[in-house]
């Protein structure tokens, strides 16, 4: 994968943004199921859903980008993914407002992240593509996760010494 | 599955270790008591088995390595040679060199002359007869050396009636017999039935063999290795007239220790009763137990809300399944913790020596079972622990009699029970944690400010950082600062906890507290806010009502007396946040992790559950109140409350209250 420019991608909507996320480690679509809230996590990963028998974290990457949350509608999906994250791979549910379609991204077509004008974290964002007159965040899945992974502690929880 | 051949060999390689375990623990006992005659005639099999099976196995280095230290040893059994620790040292690195030939014959045998030598060095030091020099061209088949010799021996075998469809072969098996030496062959034919009832497919024969000569029994043993399991077969000593040849010399030390019962005792351990499983395959059956009780869950569910009385009848009778199910495979899984306990007894014995330092090993509670899993982990965090102790804890043989301490320094590791946790404790005599040095230390690093006024068992912990020492030497074991960060992660990843303890100039003490199991678990599921949580039913003491007392958030006292004793409790609705008001009967569950036991508020008790537990990603590897997750009978998920961490919550209470009633 590391060589070829053309991957596959799958993009979807989120807080107004188009987004390709990679389709090789996308593992399978699912219609909201129910949420288990953890208490005492951050907002990012807040709950666990049961996918087949696996107790996943759903994850939000709305929080990560500074997004305003949105409530769920019929479009509302939960895509299942395993990452590499430390030389592990963790299966992860991620929040879209709505899943558009699998295809192929030239990656050696991306453009930088801009120094200015970008209203989302630039650390997060991998690059800039084009797909049909509209712009196409590439997030930096592994920047977000290893940002959020291992913290799962509040502050509050933390000045409670718990 | 592999080809029979890697099959045995695989098997021979783990039963190899397994004995070479055994002969290195009979070793170790020997250097304590020299004289016991029975422990150096069980070396000696031990090393007899290890080289009949590996010259059969094909491992050619290994059975003449073997064969040589076995002959060393001979002497020694005959009472030649004294016991010595010299010979026991050079001894254990020859079991050392056993492991390498099995590993990689073809490199390490470059070795087997050397440690030779040396053992034959030893043995001539103590003024023994000169042993010969290895001898490369030598030939497991005609040795004798070893063996006490005997007229030979009347084998009585019959095969399972199936064997022949299996693939075993009589024939096969009676010449390799007649290779031991002369046979007479008889065959048994009272069970073969009239020709018209005789199904050819059946093996009923049985056959007696007169071998003559100077049989080892377990190369006759070794001619049934693949069919042992299922055939029956006698092994008698053919008394001296019934010898077809009087050329088999009297033995010149009937050696009852050394009579075909044991050995027939020893391969039937090995293979008659019990069965090797690969770990994977345990771990997949732990999977499908997990999966079956979650079912079971859901069909229990379903069953309670349909109300058919037939469906409840037979749910209940699978929940009564699965749980005995669950059971039995977990104590498939249950090892005791004297399986590692043996190279712990090595390791201190090595460490001994090459500290100069002299110290005893001490162990209770051996007995005590874990899980595989957690056993196998457990063994290098035990070994990081008893090297500190062994290195740091301990003071040199000069110093401890200054201090008024016997010379020898003494290690324990105790096992127990306590609730669902094992409780592993290992503790020195030595010198104790140095509390200001420690400090120093980690203001040097950075790790506390130098203001801080921390209290012990907080300053103890620091040893546990990456990159921590306060030893200015390094040395080959121990100071460089790696290592007990390891070991806490490790035990942090089983679920565990750990303890320091330390008085100065009276020793340190470690403690590790384990969970007994990583798979399921029964729990007891509460509600809070409308959520629902699991606690771990062994940790729980008893469920009690609120008392109105306590209703309100605002009370200022946090504890609870139930039955004269004051519990201090913690408000799961506050702790998680929830927003929802709480019910009118809010109930406190008791529970107990080591001694200090808390109260948990929740809005509802539901009822026990089959909890199957379910590790938390690393997003979640902060949360402190929660050791893991498990999916409930309706498909939802559920939490699982960290009992050691609440406890923990509800003792730093108790004693902020006395602090402040101090003050």
């Amino acid at each position: 994968m590391s060589t070829a420019t053309q991957i596959d991608v799958v993009t979807l909507r989120l807080g107004g943004e188009w987004m390709a996320l990679p389709a090789d480690s996308l593992r399978e679509i699912l219609e909201p199921v129910a949420v288990t809230r953890v208490p005492q996590s951050r907002p990012f990963s807040n709950g666990l859903i049961n996918v087949r028998g696996v107790v996943v974290p759903l994850t939000d990457l709305r929080v990560a980008f500074g997004m305003p949350p949105v409530d769920a509608t019929e479009d509302t999906r939960m895509l299942v993914f395993d990452f590499p994250l430390d030389g592990d791979t963790v299966t992860v549910a991620i929040t879209a407002d709505k899943v558009h379609e699998v295809t192929t991204l030239d990656v050696s077509a991306l453009d930088d992240v801009p120094s200015v004008g970008l209203r989302w974290p630039p650390e997060f964002v991998q690059g800039i593509g084009k797909q049909e007159d509209e712009f196409l965040l590439v997030p930096d899945l592994e920047a977000i996760f290893k940002q959020h992974a291992m913290r799962g502690t509040t502050q509050k929880q933390h000045d409670e010494g718990i | 599955m592999s080809d029979p051949e890697d099959l045995g060999t695989g098997i021979y390689r783990q039963e190899a270790a397994e004995l070479v375990q055994s002969i290195e623990a009979g070793l170790l006992a020997l250097e304590n008591t020299p004289g016991d005659g029975d422990r150096i005639d069980a070396v000696f099999r031990d090393l007899h088995t290890v080289k009949g099976s590996g010259a059969m196995f094909g491992f050619k280095e290994l059975a003449e390595f073997v064969h040589e230290f076995e002959t060393a040893f001979d002497s020694v059994r005959r009472r030649e040679v004294p016991v010595t620790s010299a010979l026991i040292e050079i001894s254990l690195r020859a079991c050392d060199h056993i492991l390498r030939l099995l590993d990689d014959p073809v490199s390490a045998k470059a070795v087997s002359a050397t440690i030779l030598g040396k053992l034959a060095a030893c043995l001539e030091a103590d003024g023994s007869d000169a042993l010969p020099a290895p001898r490369q061209d030598m030939s497991i088949g005609t040795d004798n050396r070893g063996i006490p010799p005997a007229n030979g021996y009347r084998v009585k075998f019959r095969l399972a009636a199936d064997a022949l469809m299996h693939g075993h072969d009589p024939e096969v098996l009676l010449n390799d017999l007649r290779d031991l030496g002369p046979t007479r062959v008889r065959a048994l034919v009272e069970d073969v039935p009239p020709l018209d009832q005789l199904d050819p497919t059946e093996c009923l024969m049985g056959w007696e063999v007169e071998i003559t000569g100077e049989i080892d029994p377990t190369d006759i043993e070794a001619v049934f290795l693949f069919t042992r399991d299922t055939m029956s077969l006698e092994v008698s000593p053919l008394d001296a007239d019934e010898a077809l040849e009087a050329n088999a010399g009297p033995t010149d030390e009937p050696d009852a220790s050394f009579s075909l019962v044991s050995g027939a005792s020893n391969s039937t351990k090995a293979t008659g009763n019990t069965m090797r499983v690969a770990t994977e395959r345990l771990d997949e059956m732990m999977d499908r137990v997990g999966e079956l009780v979650i079912a079971e869950a859901r069909l229990q569910a379903l069953a309670q809300t349909s109300g058919d009385a037939t469906l409840m009848a037979v749910a209940e009778d699978i929940q009564r399944l699965a749980a005995g199910l669950r059971d039995s495979t977990m104590s498939i899984r249950m090892v005791p913790i004297s399986s590692i306990l043996g190279r712990f007894q090595r390791l201190i014995r090595d460490l001994s020596g090459s500290l100069g330092k002299q110290m005893n090993f001490v162990t209770c509670g051996e007995d005590t079972e874990l899980d595989k899993t957690v056993i196998e982990l457990l063994a290098d965090p035990l070994v990081h622990i008893l090297r500190n102790c062994a290195d740091h804890g301990l003071e040199s043989a000069e110093r401890r009699l200054a201090a008024g301490k016997p010379a020898t320094g003494t290690i324990e590791l105790g096992a127990e029970y306590a609730g669902a946790e094992v409780v592993i404790t290992i503790r020195d005599d030595g010198r104790g944690l140095d509390a200001a040095r420690i400090r120093s230390r980690a203001v040097e690093r950075g790790l506390i400010d130098e203001d801080v006024d921390l209290p012990e068992a907080e300053l103890y912990r620091m040893i546990f950082e990456p990159g921590f020492s306060t030893s200015s030497a390094v040395t080959e074991l121990s100071g460089r600062g790696v290592g007990m960060d390891v070991v806490k992660r490790t035990i942090a990843s089983l679920r565990g906890q750990i303890d320091l303890e330390s008085e100065p100039g009276h020793g340190t003490t470690v403690r590790l507290r384990l969970p007994l199991t990583l798979a399921i678990i029964d729990g007891l599921l509460v509600e809070v806010g409308g959520e629902l949580y699991t606690i771990p039913l062994a940790a729980v003491e008893e469920c009690v009502e609120l008392p109105a007392l306590h209703k309100s958030e605002r009370t200022t006292s946090s504890f609870l007396n139930i039955r004269g004793g004051l519990v201090p409790f913690l408000r799961l609705r506050s702790l998680f946040d929830v927003a929802v008001p709480p019910s009118d009967y809010q109930k406190v569950v008791v529970i107990a992790s080591t001694g200090a036991r808390v109260g948990l508020v929740v809005d509802n008790i539901i009822g026990n559950n089959q909890t199957v537990i379910k590790q938390l990603s690393p997003l979640h590897a902060g949360l402190k109140s929660f050791s893991g997750a498990t999916i409930l009978g309706d498909g939802s998920v559920a939490l699982i409350l960290d009992v050691a961490q609440l406890v923990a919550s509800g003792r730093a209470i108790e004693e902020s209250t006395r602090r402040e009633n101090a003050a």
